[in-house]
């Protein structure tokens, strides 16, 4: 089926799929409703749900994150909008004691399907408070789920999972990705673009008429490579299959998995791709200590050690706050080149 | 805290007519005697070590606990803090699985996972036992929000201290509450201690029904010491809040006779004070009121007596007699399916 599907907009299909379905979902968040969301993902929602499903909360995250968690505890099924993940930081309370717990502290008797969505990651010159990744801080905590993904069809699809998912789901989504384009061809060409660029990118071919869902805990390979395999996820995607074509001129042929979610963790097909290519390179947006990287690099080195021809070799975000200046924007953010050059090194070649 | 000592010792008319029928002053002496032994209980099977971790007991609150089972319906949704083995017990948690649950046993109220701060019944409605200060006041607000999104008549009983009252959680929830009108009855039971710290050193204002000035939220103190208070207050807040009017706010004076927990031997206050408010105790004034304006017999007190105390034993053996959980129950009840854990080792 030929598509063009930008993020923001498989995001909002999810969403209104979903509240058409069931009418205890509902969409709270700041700037959501009137205003037709921030970065435009809940765009028309008002309109077609009106006030009652689709709420314009106070600037008060710890408050409404409490609210949509007792609105869950009670029946109802929330997704909870922060306008970023860094805004987030202000409900970890709601969501780290409470979400992640209810279900235990109550013996199952308390069930918490709410969904906590929003941008998470860098989105240019935004300096420090604005540019951070939140996706190793919340995959540490048992009780939610975590999922991460900028391919708009997949998204769409992992969104729907998520809202129809009996237990807290975290959604990174982001800020810039919101406009990346998803174009399937009639030929079965699957190509992502943003900013100018273009990359072919394997995944989810929707059938007309098919109700997308896409299971949460599962990676996708975007690209089928032999040499190394380089697992990413969130818009560093986009990043390693630039890399990837960097080093497809030089001749090194890298599999790139996306792995969509980030708790549960999809360690098998991370697995098996390195017992075929015997070399990994994880490119992660977060802060590298004690982050998703060191996750993955923990289970390779003890399930796939026999396989490993280099030492797992990480690329994150540099271990600082991150200010303002274009100077530091490229010196923090993982680049094509820095990960291209990080898989030549474990090539061992020049 | 002498203010509030003088307005509860005010002679509020003992000998004169309750207009309160029998069965309503013996459903109230009943609720606070079963708390108060229950509690006594937990504190003596805390000392045999029979029930470990934090403990937080309602003794000399129990009014309040009397007041919410006759005030309220079985279908009103409520959520308190970690002092919450009372409000369970009035809610209609029975006496064998909040025991058994303080044992950390598999037939305790949440199956040995919460202990003493968080039990839970969703068969009663009773969202918990939060052990966070202030966080079950947006979670109690969310829960309002959901019985008003499925068109209910039911309320939500939000409880909370005096210290979760300073959280800048309460701020962000009564604003939502009125805003959307909520069907929310927030209840501040001030016994005047957030742990070691009186009101009086951390809070300009020592009235907290005040606050709820700030968000034209309908607010008064109540004397928590005696139920039939207690009872007036709350049916006054509850029709409000079912009539569509949204939120109502309640700050109850109230008194802790222990410690903020067991480990707490209470040094920030004086005897005199303690002695004071032990002196106006619900527990004994309901039923020298009951005797006194011939309410009831002393036979039927004695009736109420035995079986409570039996009550109790019963509760205390069979939360002796019961297994632990196993410890394969670690893993579950973190997600809804039962595919875990998630990580390898």
């Amino acid at each position: 089926m030929a598509l063009k599907l930008l993020l923001r907009d498989g995001l909002r299909e999810a969403m209104i799929e979903e509240m058409r379905i069931d009418e205890n979902v509902f969409l709270m968040g700041e700037e959501v409703a009137e205003y037709n969301g921030a970065y435009k993902v809940s765009k028309g929602m008002l309109e077609e749900f009106g006030a009652k499903r689709v709420i314009d909360t106070p600037i008060a995250e710890l408050g409404f994150a409490g609210i949509g968690v007792g609105a869950a505890m009670n029946g109802l099924r929330p997704i909870v909008e922060f306008m970023t993940w860094n805004f987030a930081v202000l409900a970890f309370d709601q969501i780290v004691n409470n979400a992640a717990k209810t279900l235990s502290q109550s013996a199952g008797q308390f069930k918490c399907p709410i969904v906590f969505r929003g941008p998470s990651g860098s989105a240019g010159q935004l300096a420090q408070q604005h540019s951070q990744t939140f996706e190793s801080w919340l995959g540490n905590v048992p009780g939610v789920k975590v999922i991460s993904c900028v391919d708009p069809i997949e998204a769409k699809g992992l969104m729907k999972a998520a809202i129809r998912d009996e237990n807290p789901v975290c959604v990174m989504e982001s800020e810039v990705f919101y406009a990346m384009e998803l174009e399937i061809t009639d030929d079965g060409k699957r190509t992502y673009s943003f900013g100018g660029k273009k990359f072919e990118a394997d995944g989810l071919m929707p059938q007309d008429g098919e109700d997308v869902i896409v299971p949460i805990g599962k990676a996708a390979i975007r690209r089928a490579g032999t040499d190394v395999t380089i697992v990413t996820f969130n818009k560093m995607v986009f990043v390693a299959l630039e890399a990837a074509e960097l080093l497809k001129a030089e001749g090194i042929s890298a599999e790139v998995i996306d792995l969509r979610t980030i708790r549960p963790l999809d360690h098998d097909t991370i697995l098996e791709s390195v017992k075929k290519t015997n070399r990994l390179v994880i490119v992660d947006e977060s802060w590298p200590m004690f982050g998703v990287a060191s996750e993955i690099a923990y289970q390779i080195q003890k399930y796939g050690f026999d396989h490993l021809d280099a030492p797992v070799t990480r690329v994150n975000s540099a271990d600082t706050n991150l200010g303002y200046s274009s100077v530091f924007v490229e010196e923090y953010l993982p680049n094509a080149q820095k990960v291209a050059e990080a898989v030549k090194n474990v090539m061992y070649v020049k | 805290m002498q203010q509030v000592l003088e307005k509860v010792k005010a002679p509020k008319g003992g000998s004169k007519k309750s207009s309160f029928p029998k069965e309503t002053w013996l459903t109230w002496y009943e609720t606070m005697l079963r708390i108060r032994r229950f509690e006594e209980r937990s504190l003596m099977m805390y000392s045999q070590q029979k029930i470990r971790g934090f403990c937080h007991v309602y003794i000399g609150q129990e009014a309040i606990a009397a007041g919410l089972v006759s005030a309220l319906r079985k279908e009103d949704a409520l959520i308190t803090a970690y002092r919450a083995h009372g409000i369970a017990l009035a809610k209609g948690l029975s006496s064998k699985e909040c025991m058994a649950e303080l044992f950390g046993k598999a037939t305790g109220c949440v199956g040995g996972k919460g202990g003493s701060m968080h039990f839970f019944s969703a068969e009663h409605k009773f969202f918990g036992g939060n052990g966070i200060v202030g966080a079950q006041i947006p979670i109690g607000a969310g829960i309002a929000f959901a019985e008003k999104y499925k068109g209910t008549d039911n309320l939500c009983v939000t409880m909370f201290g005096d210290g979760a009252a300073r959280q800048g959680a309460l701020y962000e929830s009564f604003n939502m509450a009125m805003t959307w009108k909520l069907p929310a009855l927030f209840i501040c039971e001030n016994n005047q201690y957030a742990m070691g710290t009186s009101v009086a050193r951390t809070s300009n204002v020592q009235d907290l029904y005040k606050i709820g000035a700030a968000f034209d939220m309908p607010s008064e103190a109540v004397d928590g010491m005696d139920p039939e208070e207690v009872h007036n207050a709350l049916d006054r807040a509850a029709k409000h809040i079912r009539s569509g009017k949204g939120p109502y706010f309640l700050e109850i004076k109230t008194y802790r006779y222990k410690g903020h927990s067991v480990s707490d031997p209470g040094k920030y206050r004086t005897k005199d004070e303690l002695q004071a408010y032990m002196d106006i105790d619900p527990l004994k004034l309901t039923e020298e009121k009951i005797l006194k304006n011939k309410i009831a017999t002393d036979a039927e007190i004695q009736s109420i007596k035995d079986k409570i105390k039996a009550e109790i034993e019963e509760a205390t053996q069979f939360a002796e007699d019961s297994p632990l959980p196993i410890a394969a129950d670690l893993y579950t009840d973190n997600y809804v399916e039962n595919d875990y854990p998630y990580v390898r080792d």
